[in-house]
């Protein structure tokens, strides 16, 4: 009883500390944090957002995605454009669902998506099964990953050149400029976006 | 061998970074702790809200301090978020139910972040920052509090059992530590391209012609103390998959460096507060010990790619982004499982067996490798008290920890506490597969299926928060159950720590004589590291072999 009237009483300056910690952490820090990335670091701020142009744009009317967030590629112009990696989120990089499938390794459905994957691909790529890369086959975890592995870029040059009419030696140059290694030469793996590609893709095509 | 050095470099790294921040924190940390004088901003603060930060609080007292604190936050929590559509700032998003306000309120409190909801389409940016990051702030301050008293306990003797004022060691810890840490990191963020804006889902057209909307928020900030104070709740359901949340494998490292920061260099303020660094020492090289293999069997678990699926598609890339691949996938599931973090860079459900299994074993040591915020500290300390206990046994003298003599009160509060979490584990497991309610939240049969249900009570009792998102949770069912197991697995613990921490301070600090243990010695580190394997392996490796294990093997 005694213990309940002292949590009583500690409640009423628990609340004032809560009140007092919301203000200061939950108001004012991120808006101070805002505030300075806003005016240091606008575009990152933003979203890195850019033009169809491959310019730097905080403005979503003249973008054409992020940098950072992959996109579904699926319009008529599909056929010449480098294709991102199976998704989960949603009906496809649906960036306001963001997800991975969950599927264990032994799940009969992920086994069936596998398969179902790799015969799609080497039909589209014309190319052997076994040659497709495993980046092609898994969806990611966030269903919005941006980038593909540098293999399943280079298995996509042979069509992506031929439908736009561009050479193979073109189009494998443009996949070279957006090609990261691993930071410091041991963070993270070697990659390929795809949006900064396909806008280079698109850009070398009306310019040729 | 040339996926393995970048596998070993980018551990290289971490190692290098750690090594330099750890001692730098740590020192400050113990000063934080233990000096006399207030800032003249916190002062400001306690004469407004009239505390008093100068009294010596008894252990009672500190322990309903954080109880009466923790409470309000609760109500705080469910309240913003099932008002959210009558408050600014709520991007259109619209009320939480009842029991998913419960679980999101107790799992924000008890610094475990599980998320039952999708953040990108379920909370506003009022909730997440006023509401939720508020609780990342002051959870990850609790932990660190009750450690610190633990350690004034043990530094202090005939002090009648206080422990010190837990609001002028919650203040200090907020304006600081967290604040200031969490600011530059949050920086730090942006500039590797971290979203940090006020703005709702806004649509574009892309580049063949189709729409997508972006998500916006307030990310970098609540993504800096997400990940400094142990917390693991992102605003977006992919978590630090979410290339919006952690876009580079550099600003993956850095995630990974700031979970492990505080937890390790509260072990070295350990030290400093019981004026022997190398009982800190002890405590960091078990840690390390434990969570370096841990990272070992993970990385080497996930590049191996075991398992039907992995071998048919020629890697375990299910579930894991290109631009961290397997090695920074399995080096962040191990700090996130091995610190009480809980937050996620590849889907965990869809690790391979063995990477699954290791995962939550990190969980079930009880998160004290190196622990969250605070937390892991005085879970290492529990075991080292049993250590020398077991100890004590063998060689038939009285054990003693730090000049404090073991005796039988002092192992009842420490059984209590090495019981309370796996009792929490097992009976909701027990409850999870026996109920109908429980088993429809399950994706898959099979051992994988029991594995999805065991992780997550795994998480919610050991307050990690990370999930094997197979399983939906958002039913009233699981909301109810795995609320309960957070709250109890948070808050019996903390009673039994500073119970504990009120016992020493109250006895006497004996002489070290012939017949001590040396606690700051190699035999001693090996005596803990195995004590903390035993206990968990007896514990847990039926229900282990039901799930993972089998799995693994079949």
């Amino acid at each position: 009883m005694k213990d309940l009237l002292a949590l009583a009483r500690f409640s009423v300056a628990g609340l004032k500390m809560m009140v007092a910690a919301t203000l200061l952490l939950g108001v004012a820090y991120p808006l101070a944090v805002t505030g300075v990335a806003h005016l240091a670091l606008p575009w990152h701020a933003e979203g890195s957002l850019l033009t169809a142009a491959g310019a730097h744009t905080d403005s979503t009317d003249d973008a054409v995605g992020s940098a950072l967030i992959g996109q579904a590629v699926t319009g008529p112009r599909a056929a010449g454009l480098f294709l991102p990696r199976p998704s989960a989120a949603g009906d496809g990089y649906d960036a306001l669902a963001s997800a991975g499938s969950n599927l264990g390794p032994e799940s009969p459905d992920l086994e069936q998506a596998i398969r179902d994957r790799r015969a799609e691909v080497a039909k589209r790529e014309g190319v052997d099964p076994a040659a497709v890369p495993p980046d092609a086959l898994t969806a990611s975890a966030s269903g919005l990953d941006p980038q593909i592995s540098p293999a399943y870029a280079a298995l996509q040059v042979p069509r992506v050149a031929q439908a736009s009419g561009l050479s193979q030696e073109q189009v494998r140059a443009l996949v070279q400029r957006h090609t990261s290694g691993r930071t410091w030469g041991t963070l993270g793996e070697p990659r390929v976006d795809v949006l900064r590609l396909n806008i280079d893709v698109l850009q070398a095509e009306r310019g040729r | 061998m040339s996926q393995t050095l970048p596998a070993l470099g980018q551990i290289a790294v971490l190692v290098v970074a750690l090594a330099v921040a750890v001692p730098f924190l740590g020192r400050l940390l113990a000063h934080v702790y233990t000096s006399e004088r207030h800032w003249r901003v916190e002062s400001a603060a306690y004469r407004v809200l009239r505390l008093d930060p100068d009294a010596d609080q008894h252990w009672r007292v500190y322990a309903l301090s954080v109880l009466a604190f923790s409470m309000v936050g609760v109500f705080a929590v469910y309240a913003i978020a099932r008002l959210q559509p009558h408050l600014p700032a709520s991007i259109g998003m619209a009320s939480f139910p009842a029991d998913g306000a419960w679980n999101t309120a107790v799992s924000f409190v008890t610094n475990t972040n599980w998320q039952w909801y999708s953040g990108e389409s379920a909370a506003g940016n009022l909730l997440q920052a006023s509401g939720l990051a508020v609780q990342n702030f002051v959870s990850a301050a609790v932990g660190l509090c009750v450690a610190a008293a633990l350690a004034r306990g043990l530094a202090r003797q005939r002090a009648g059992g206080r422990v010190g004022n837990f609001w002028a060691d919650l203040t200090r810890t907020c304006v600081r530590v967290l604040l200031p840490g969490a600011f530059v990191a949050a920086l730090v963020l942006v500039a590797l391209g971290v979203v940090q804006n006020l703005a709702g889902a806004r649509t574009i057209t892309t580049l063949d012609g189709g729409s997508q909307s972006l998500p916006g928020g307030p990310i970098a900030s609540q993504e800096a103390i997400k990940q400094l104070g142990t917390n693991g709740g992102g605003p977006y359901n992919a978590n630090s998959a979410h290339p919006f949340e952690n876009p580079t494998p550099l600003s993956d490292l850095f995630a990974v460096f700031l979970m492990l920061v505080l937890p390790f260099a509260m072990a070295w303020a350990f030290g400093l507060i019981v004026r022997d660094r190398r009982q800190g020492g002890v405590v960091i090289a078990v840690m390390t010990a434990l969570l370096g293999t841990s990272i070992g069997l993970l990385t080497w678990a996930e590049m191996a790619g075991h398992g039907t699926a992995p071998q048919l598609a020629g890697a375990a890339m299910e579930g894991k982004e290109v631009r961290f691949g397997e090695a920074a996938s399995a080096l962040f599931a191990a700090a996130t499982t091995g610190t009480s973090t809980g937050a996620v860079n590849a889907t965990h459900d869809s690790l391979t067996a063995a990477g699954g299994g290791l995962a939550m074993f990190n969980m079930m040591l009880g998160e004290i490798a190196p622990g969250g915020t605070g937390s892991g500290l005085y879970g290492m300390l529990m075991l080292a008290v049993v250590t020398v206990f077991i100890a004590g046994l063998m060689v038939g003298r009285t054990p003693e920890y730090l000049g404090k003599k073991i005796g039988q009160r002092e192992m009842m509060l420490v059984a209590g506490y090495v019981l309370a979490t796996p009792v929490l584990v097992l009976a909701g497991i027990a409850v999870a597969i026996t109920a109908k309610d429980g088993l429809a939240g399950l994706q898959e049969s099979g051992p994988h299926g029991l594995s999805e249900a065991l992780y997550a009570v795994t998480s919610a009792s050991n307050n990690n928060g990370s999930a094997f998102g197979g399983l939906t949770s958002g039913t009233p069912f699981w909301n109810t159950l795995l609320g309960l197991l957070m709250l109890f697995g948070r808050f019996l613990p903390i009673v039994l720590v500073l119970a504990l921490a009120g016992r020493f301070a109250a006895a006497r600090t004996l002489p070290a004589g012939p017949g001590t243990l040396p606690t700051h010695r190699p035999l001693f580190a090996v005596l803990l590291g195995g004590v903390a394997l035993v206990l968990v392996g007896l514990t847990y490796v039926p229900v282990l072999s039901l799930g993972p294990i089998a799995e693994a093997l079949s």
